[in-house]
């Protein structure tokens, strides 16, 4: 009825076409059906229909949501032409809502068989907290990748990864392709206590040498995964490569780390983008004093070569609009 | 148009100046994103209509079809306009023009249709602009949104890669002539410039939606969120399609390589542009994508980007909106038009000035713009003069927003994915005088073939394409020698 309304009216406002935005969501859900062969005239009909409002007609729908910690958010994601084309290193943005920000977020799995991927959120923002409600049978309005060049893979010897906090979502898929690839896999994962670790399981399925670390000491090394790697160099161990992926502090710690000691260290940036395809160089990172795209050059960067304090910096531009759109967010939930 | 009776020769009176078009009153539009233009009422369209002569092209004589891209046939659609036949009159125009809600707001006509027109020797020329999105307006309010109408099919299937100007425009005259079209598109929206790059108060996002649908409504199937390079490749896309348009646009802003340009509040005019229009961050926290200007904005440039960019922030409440550019007014590549309203909306020209530096405080945010005064020098192989440094004439500007809007290189990902495509220097991809490329059974046209240029030359691009598209899709699949591409790639 709605819809009939908008047909005909001049000018129908903006206002109005977002008012609508229930009814819409009807429409895109039975969008979801391929609409081909015989449902054909019946998708002229709804495209049709879809004329005043926006001009979208596919979502993705989520299989499959689980909490990891109480912050943290897994959702398995209907997207077969991505899960086809992902590789590990890869990140894919997600625009939640039509209201909502384009995002990037790790890919934590995919599966060509299933047709899914997998992406974990540490819920902190707006954004990321929306999507902490997302239960299976609901949709995401946008979900574009594989973006970003994948992990570079080859058999370099002992690869130690290193992974903090949320970035044990994406060391996953990466230390599983490094022990594909042939290398020897040693994984350092961390977090601030025992309840903050994900994939823990997963990446000691792929480990060929295992350590955990708790800031507080509640389950393995009591301290930080430096401390791990700074024993190991200082036990001399061999390692051909270090892969770090967590917080910015921690990746610029572990690069501090192996740089006196020219061991070849790659981290996996998460600037703030826009598009993620290359186009507006909101990720825009220094990398030995040149200016590169997170999106596209990256996410990975030899990491001694990254401007860790820029990028902290950078990241922290839209603190005060972050907090609004979060306070009216809670506000009125 | 020869069967058609001849006007009878009267002594017209040719009213001099164009009926006006209502607008937005300057300092109430700067605080709203509302389109400028108001739009005519169909009176007016009818009276404008009537001040063209009909002329005929003569051996010696131009006439306005004559500067249109797209070949509309415009004497023969304002007659229409001029008998109040809207729908015959719409009907025309879409033969040739897939986007007229769109070109009606954003051609540069002063320099095509309007340019040649005979009544503007010595008066107004005919508001062909205004009566093409006259007529796209009057189609979108008043006809019925059903399917449209393509013959049968002819069992070709069409890949477009961008769902741009050009490639909406190939999308458009391929399902006109039956074949069978997927446009992928890496944005959530189509239209590529048209969503994330022209501001709503210019072209409403609305508006290209509904000239999207349109598209739709022929049987083309658009992807949205699809990447073409990181999903299909060009080759692989060749496995199910008989042809492939490329058509990326020239998304890659550039950079002044200054110091200090990579400080917080320092953005490319593509990052801007793009929060506040495809993800309308003018509406925060309506909307969750975020944006700010700050007191002081400074755009770097003087094209219809760097206006846009101005204007738009004045429109996000900035006390004071500066152009900077090198040049003086005369060499300003913005359209007329463009400057005009941002002159009228309080925009300020500092003109002959170019940055030096990007100064940040201690947080790394910027906080001032080192420039220098600029004379012109001799003329440079653009043919405009050359800006020369005036020594010793550096001054500050202060700034909490800095954008650079000096121009847009093609976007790498296609070529980067398609080995066998062969690009210019520039990065552009070389194709002859039909939009074909190295590679056999792929066109590329829009920005990606030609850099950084309009909507309206990016469709009619596309218009080439199609042509040539659909005579190797329906008669002669002969290929220009590798050879004529060694030569375009070295040329350009």
């Amino acid at each position: 009825m709605i819809l009939k309304s908008e047909y005909g009216r001049r000018f129908p406002s903006e206002k109005s076409a977002l008012n609508n935005r229930n009814p819409s969501n009807l429409i895109y859900k039975l969008g979801n059906a391929a609409p081909t062969g015989i449902t054909a005239s019946f998708h002229a009909l709804w495209v049709g229909l879809l004329a005043e409002g926006r001009m979208r007609a596919k979502m993705y729908e989520i299989v499959k949501a689980e909490k990891l910690t109480p912050d943290v958010i897994k959702l398995e994601i209907k997207a077969p032409h991505i899960a086809k084309k992902a590789k590990a290193g890869q990140f894919i943005m997600v625009t939640p809502t039509e209201h909502g920000e384009r995002v990037p977020l790790t890919m934590a799995d995919f599966s060509p068989e299933k047709g899914t991927i997998t992406i974990a959120a540490l819920e902190i923002g707006k954004t990321t907290k929306e999507l902490g409600t997302l239960k299976a049978g609901d949709n995401v309005f946008s979900l574009v990748g594989p973006l970003g060049l994948p992990t570079h893979l080859h058999k370099f010897g002992n690869v130690v990864s290193i992974g903090g906090g949320i970035g044990l979502a994406l060391m996953y898929p990466v230390v599983r392709a490094f022990r594909q690839a042939g290398n020897h896999t040693v994984n350092i994962i961390g977090a601030k206590n025992e309840k903050l670790l994900i994939y823990e399981d997963e990446i000691k399925t792929v480990s060929d040498e295992f350590f955990v670390c708790t800031d507080d000491g509640s389950k393995g090394h009591h301290g930080f995964v430096s401390d791990v790697l700074k024993k190991m160099i200082a036990e001399n161990k061999k390692i051909d490569l270090v892969y770090a992926v967590g917080p910015i502090i921690m990746m610029k710690v572990i690069a501090n780390i192996t740089k006196p000691h020219n061991i070849k260290t790659i981290v996996s940036l998460n600037p703030i983008m826009v598009d993620g395809t290359g186009m507006c160089g909101s990720c825009r990172v220094i990398i030995s004093g040149e200016t590169k795209f997170g999106c596209v050059d990256g996410p990975e960067f030899d990491g001694h070569a990254v401007d860790f304090d820029n990028l902290t910096s950078r990241n922290r531009r839209y603190m005060p609009e972050e907090a609004v759109s979060l306070k009216k967010w809670q506000g009125a939930k | 148009m020869a069967d058609e009776p001849q006007q009878p020769k009267q002594p017209k009176k040719i009213v001099p100046k164009k009926y006006p078009m209502p607008e937005q009153d300057p300092m109430e539009r700067i605080k709203n994103f509302n389109e400028v233009p108001i739009g005519q009422e169909a009176q007016t369209a009818i009276l404008e209509a009537q001040r063209c002569l009909q002329c005929k092209r003569g051996p010696n004589r131009k006439v306005c079809t004559d500067g249109c891209p797209v070949e509309i046939d415009i004497p023969v659609f304002i007659k229409q306009v001029q008998e109040g036949n809207f729908e015959e009159a719409i009907r025309i125009i879409r033969q040739k023009q897939n986007l007229p809600a769109v070109c009606g707001r954003v051609c540069p006509y002063e320099n095509q249709c309007e340019g040649l027109c005979v009544v503007g020797k010595k008066n107004e020329p005919v508001g062909i602009g205004r009566l093409e999105r006259f007529l796209a307006d009057w189609e979108r309010r008043e006809m019925k949104k059903g399917k449209i109408d393509v013959p049968p099919p002819t069992g070709k299937k069409v890949a477009v890669v961008g769902a741009g100007p050009a490639g909406l425009t190939v999308a458009g005259d391929l399902a006109k002539l039956g074949h069978k079209v997927t446009v992928f598109e890496a944005l959530q929206y189509c239209g590529g410039v048209l969503v994330y790059g022209i501001p709503e108060f210019r072209l409403p996002k609305e508006i290209v939606h509904a000239e999207v649908d349109y598209i739709r409504r022929m049987g083309v199937d658009i992807k949205n969120d699809y990447v073409v390079g990181k999903l299909d490749t060009v080759d692989e896309l060749m496995q199910n399609f008989d042809a492939v348009f490329v058509a990326t646009g020239a998304g890659l802003p550039d950079w002044t390589n200054l110091k200090g340009e990579n400080l917080n509040g320092i953005l490319s005019a593509n990052e801007f542009l793009t929060r506040v229009n495809l993800m309308k961050a003018f509406k925060f926290p309506e909307y969750d994508t975020p944006i700010r200007a700050g007191e002081r904005v400074v755009t770097i440039g003087g094209g219809n980007v760097a206006m846009d960019c101005a204007r738009t922030s004045l429109r996000l409440g900035c006390k004071e909106s500066v152009i900077l550019y090198r040049r003086s007014d005369a060499e300003l590549p913005a359209r007329r038009e463009e400057v005009h309203h941002a002159q009228q909306e309080g925009v300020r020209f500092e003109l002959l000035a170019a940055p030096v530096e990007f100064i940040g405080d201690d947080c790394g945010n910027v906080k001032q713009v080192r420039a220098i005064r600029m004379q012109l020098g001799e003329p440079d192989a653009s043919g405009r003069r050359r800006p020369v440094k005036i020594l010793g004439s550096e001054f500050l500007i202060d700034a909490q927003t800095v954008l650079i809007a000096i121009g847009q290189s093609p976007n790498p990902l296609v070529p980067m994915t398609t080995p066998d495509l062969k690009t210019t220097k520039e990065g552009t991809i070389a194709v002859d005088e039909e939009g074909r490329t190295s590679k056999k059974a792929v066109w590329a046209g829009g920005d990606i073939a030609s850099g950084a240029a309009t909507v309206i030359l990016a469709m009619g691009d596309g218009k080439k394409a199609a042509k040539s598209m659909h005579k190797y899709l329906t008669q002669d699949q002969s290929w220009p020698a590798p050879e004529v591409f060694e030569k375009l790639s070295c040329e350009m």
